[in-house]
């Protein structure tokens, strides 16, 4: 662990050290190159254009989105559940790998973390814009009204709506407390506006013994509720499909392969993200090519599980049987959505495969590359299980209608990538987006003996 | 009116007299805790960029209480998460697929939901409170900007008469500045 957990040193042989540690973190809050702006310009234009879409939706109401009978889940349910899935990882690399030591997750966890808590806030849009009368939204929270109702709390989806809340706020929570001792870091060393506002977003942080008293523990609880809440939500997020009657969605599989998907995404949206910061923030002496490695071998073990979960529904639709079943898998491979089905299974099944050579886990590029398929493939995995499953219903054959998403899904999924950037982008630029206070706990402390475990 | 703050004894309090140390080695920081809670000091507080077990050892404070708020939150939320369910299923008694107007196992998912919520910001709370709390007791005591970067800190709260020996203390157990504040 000592060995692998270790910082990379340069060719002068000398590691980091904690003054070089906070100079580089605090370098990535200065004055952004071009590519940062055009990043930024391309993202608030997609969001730009989404809430556009947005506007013509609420004008002229839901028929402008491809729906038609029976398929009202599509590819607004769709998102919500890819965006609640790229959340996952960013819980699981800060609180699950917290819990269980890893010391290789200092370098990454923020960046997961702040995915995480925009990537809940997109999913969070999607419901809302999927209601139809948006203006009512309250109607989902329970709350004493005229008309003397209450919610339905044996319906999953009112479960979601606790889960994701929660979700949302012990993220929120999560990240805020990890960025305080790192906000005073960068307040200590930063000038003009951005001293002050980290003055007052640091909350008097000095790292007394008595602050390090009190936090230290705070964080090892709020790890250890939000392990099991990770599990939990993808859990609950499934159950919205697995609690119906639809043919392949009424499984028990459901709940571990969901979370073991969203994990798999997550991962692949962390190092979507981060191969782009580290040149752009020039990190490379802080996340180093072992934690691109690491990231790949959570996304090949989430990978395979996944790889797992389809060859097991594949498998138990044909040997348990039921007609309405087996047509639904069926209408998956070869029916009119073939393409959706098959994406899916190349890049979520298949792909994770090349992750077993070492040589791909540590070719940046390849990992991108790999990446970027990752996303799409879980993508089209929740379109196949939402939208293609619901038209190839084969309960009714009258209405098999088909459907088309229009311009309205794809404009509003648009804006959603848009919004998600343009908040990622903004805050890495303002706030540390990598750990000041835990990536030094990797090193060695200074000590005056000369000799192992020194530094400087 | 002028009404009184009740952050203004943190905020605005008059700087507490006293030694503050500056240690480029966490060694010698631990050094100097031992040597000044054998001289007698309990008062003075330890800055450090860092968690580190060596500090909390040598400091040797007593567990934080935050756990008790997290716990009390924790089982606050689960009550609450089905105290919710059970009363709005039977404020509107509908059957729902056959099953008990107040049926416990999917009320499960809410009690465990709002139990890491509260959980959660009950423990929030309970580092607000006991930080500000700690804050309220040093006062307003010297700081140095290097303590967030790679230095460790010390700082002894004494009148100005007694700062000398908790000088040479410092020095003596590798201090790379003592200054009084």
């Amino acid at each position: 662990m000592a060995q692998t957990t270790a910082p990379e040193r340069t060719s002068s042989g000398h590691a980091l050290s904690y003054d070089e540690i906070t100079r580089t973190i605090a370098r990535t809050l200065g004055n952004p190159s071009r590519g940062y702006y055009v990043l930024l310009a391309v993202a608030a234009s997609l969001f730009a254009f989404g809430v556009v879409c947005l506007m013509y939706l609420l004008r002229y109401g839901m028929g402008l989105a491809g729906y038609s009978m029976p398929t009202y889940w599509a590819v607004y349910i769709t998102c919500f559940v890819f965006w609640v899935g790229i959340a996952h990882s960013g819980t699981l690399i800060s609180a699950i790998l917290f819990l269980f030591r890893s010391g290789w997750r200092t370098a990454v966890y923020r960046v997961a973390e702040i995915m995480t808590v925009f990537a809940v806030m997109t999913a969070g849009l999607f419901p809302l814009i999927h209601i139809g009368r948006q203006w009512f939204f309250y109607w989902l929270v329970p709350y004493a009204n005229e008309r003397g109702l209450w919610p339905n709390f044996k319906s999953p989806l009112v479960w979601d709506e606790f889960a994701i809340g929660t979700y949302f706020t012990v993220s929120t929570c999560f990240l805020i407390m990890g960025l305080i001792p790192d906000i005073a870091a960068v307040r200590d060393v930063a000038t003009g506006w951005r001293r002050k506002l980290y003055t007052i977003t640091s909350l008097g942080w000095r790292g007394t013994n008595e602050q390090w008293r009190h936090y230290r523990p705070a964080y090892l609880y709020l790890a250890a509720l939000a392990t099991p809440l990770v599990l939990s939500v993808h859990s609950v997020v499934s159950w919205d499909f697995a609690m119906a009657l639809v043919p392949a969605w009424h499984e028990t599989l459901f709940a571990p392969y969901f979370v073991a998907g969203a994990i798999y995404s997550g991962c692949a949206m962390v190092i979507t993200l981060l191969v782009p910061l580290r040149k752009l923030f020039r990190l490379e002496r802080i996340v180093t090519i072992h934690h691109f490695e690491n990231l790949s071998k959570l996304c090949l073990l989430t990978g395979m599980i996944v790889c797992y979960a389809y060859t097991t529904e594949n498998f138990i639709a044909w040997y348990g049987g039921p007609t309405p079943e087996r047509t639904a898998f069926w209408f998956r491979a070869f029916g009119r959505f073939w393409w959706g089905g098959w994406t899916m299974n190349i890049c979520n099944a298949f792909l994770p495969w090349l992750l077993w050579s070492k040589k791909v886990r540590t070719n940046i590029t390849a990992l991108f590359v790999i990446s970027i398929f990752v996303n799409l493939g879980m993508w089209m995995e929740r379109f196949v299980i939402i939208a293609v499953h619901l038209a190839g219903e084969p309960f009714e054959p009258f209405v098999r209608a088909g459907y088309n998403a229009t311009w309205a899904d794809w404009g509003i999924m648009a804006g959603s990538f848009g919004w998600f950037f343009m908040w990622f982008l903004l805050f890495v630029k303002n706030f540390p987006s990598v750990s000041v206070a835990e990536v030094k706990e990797e090193l060695p402390p200074p000590r005056r003996a000369v000799g192992k475990g020194s530094h400087a | 009116m002028k009404l009184p703050n009740p952050l203004s004894l943190i905020l605005d309090a008059t700087p507490k007299p006293g030694v503050l140390a500056v240690f480029a080695h966490l060694d010698a920081a631990v050094d100097a805790v031992h040597q000044l809670k054998r001289a007698g000091h309990s008062d003075f507080t330890v800055y450090s960029p860092l968690p580190r077990h060596e500090l909390e050892d040598a400091l040797a404070q007593p567990t934080s209480p935050v756990r008790t708020y997290t716990l009390i939150g924790g089982i606050a939320g689960c009550t609450i998460g089905a105290w919710i369910p059970l009363y709005m299923s039977y404020d509107w008694p509908v059957v729902v697929g056959g099953k008990p107007i107040g049926s416990i196992p999917p009320y499960v998912v809410i009690m465990f939901e709002m139990t890491v919520l509260f959980g959660a910001l009950t423990t929030l709370l309970g580092i607000g409170f006991n930080v500000l709390l700690a804050a309220r007791h040093q006062g307003r005591i010297a700081y140095d900007p290097r303590f967030t970067n790679d230095r460790f800190g010390i700082f002894v709260p004494v009148a100005a008469a007694q700062a000398s020996p908790v000088e040479s203390l410092l020095r003596s157990a590798g201090a790379e500045e003592v200054r009084r504040a």
